[in-house]
């Protein structure tokens, strides 16, 4: 098992896989669960990239903002990756071909490193411009780019449901 | 006409036929529903959380829901507008199922209830309503919009 597609050809033979796969309800639950974990995470990492922009909550200290949000926020992205990676187990070989989902993951990870950079910068220099309704430059920016990322990798992850460019299923057998 | 008369009228529409037999217009309709329930969602979420005396300002609901209203309208008509046209393109299967009735019916009532309860809970603040209402309130909200997407999610199933 040395690439990446063996190792997904493994996967899905496991017992786990392919119940998984093949259940009735297990499946259509772990992606509800997904789904629906985008108002969680995604709804509230909405609400503080607008009050990054100055678009919303203009009574709302940044900095509270992120204190009070930061939990739900996290608790929702551990239910959304869980539940993304499950999904991913049901079905490893198609998905990891697919273009959407490779897509997704490049989307993924420049919405985490800009989220990272952002953070790194927050913390230093907050208490400066915490209640300002237009927050400096650098934070706009990162709260511009974290919205257009992630309605990147909503759209992407809509789309791996698709399969326009699927490869032959004849050349996914081993 | 009867409302089996009305789906089918929606159903066979230039609307719906187009998005029905276009490869890309239902996933890219879907994709704005999705957007849409990002926004709905912060905002139901933040309102509520604060009801329950868990989000950010727990004395300032009635602020946050001045504050979030805009984008509360704003996502409710795109989630509106991309939900009827996915609707049109396959409405008569959708009136044989369940799924899609106790979600609107859901619908409804959230609606309703946020209008009228839930509004008046906000903008009465701590000093005249009760904590205890207030978070009854905040909960029952979520439930009401949790029915509704999970059972927008379930009409995908099937």
């Amino acid at each position: 098992m040395n690439s990446p597609i063996e190792f997904c050809h493994w996967l899905a033979g496991t017992p786990g896989s392919i119940a998984f796969h093949e259940s009735i309800w297990v499946y259509p639950i772990v992606d509800s669960i997904h789904v629906l974990t985008i108002c969680v995470f995604l709804g509230l990492t909405v609400m503080l990239d607008l009050r990054l922009l100055g678009a919303i909550m203009p009574a709302t200290p940044v900095s509270r903002l992120i204190r009070h949000l930061m939990p739900w926020m996290i608790a929702g992205f551990v239910v959304m990756a869980t539940s993304g990676a499950l999904l991913f187990c049901a079905d490893p070989v198609r998905t990891y071909l697919n273009v959407f989902f490779r897509l997704k993951l490049l989307f993924l990870l420049a919405a985490g490193v800009n989220a990272a950079v952002f953070h790194v910068m927050a913390s230093r220099t907050t208490p400066r411009w915490d209640l300002d309704l237009k927050p400096p430059t650098r934070a706009r920016l990162a709260g511009g780019l974290s919205l257009l990322l992630w309605a990147a990798v909503v759209i992407c992850g809509r789309m791996i449901a698709y399969d326009w460019f699927d490869k032959d299923p004849e050349s996914l057998a081993r | 006409m009867s409302v089996p008369a009305v789906f089918t009228w929606c159903e066979t529409s230039w609307i719906g036929e187009g998005i029905r037999v276009s490869s890309w217009l239902f996933p890219v309709i879907e994709s704005l529903h999705l957007l849409g329930l990002a926004v709905i969602g912060g905002t139901v979420l933040v309102v509520n959380l604060s009801l329950l005396g868990l989000g950010p300002g727990s004395r300032s609901a009635a602020q946050l829901w001045h504050d979030t209203r805009p984008w509360f309208v704003g996502s409710l008509a795109v989630m509106l507008g991309s939900g009827l046209l996915m609707f049109m393109s396959e409405a008569e299967k959708l009136y044989y199922h369940d799924a899609f009735w106790v979600k609107m019916s859901a619908l409804l009532v959230s609606l309703v209830f946020t209008v009228t309860v839930q509004r008046r809970t906000v903008l009465g603040g701590p000093d005249r309503v009760s904590t205890l209402r207030s978070r009854a309130v905040g909960l029952v909200s979520l439930l009401l919009w949790f029915v509704v997407g999970a059972g927008g999610r379930w009409i995908g199933f099937s």
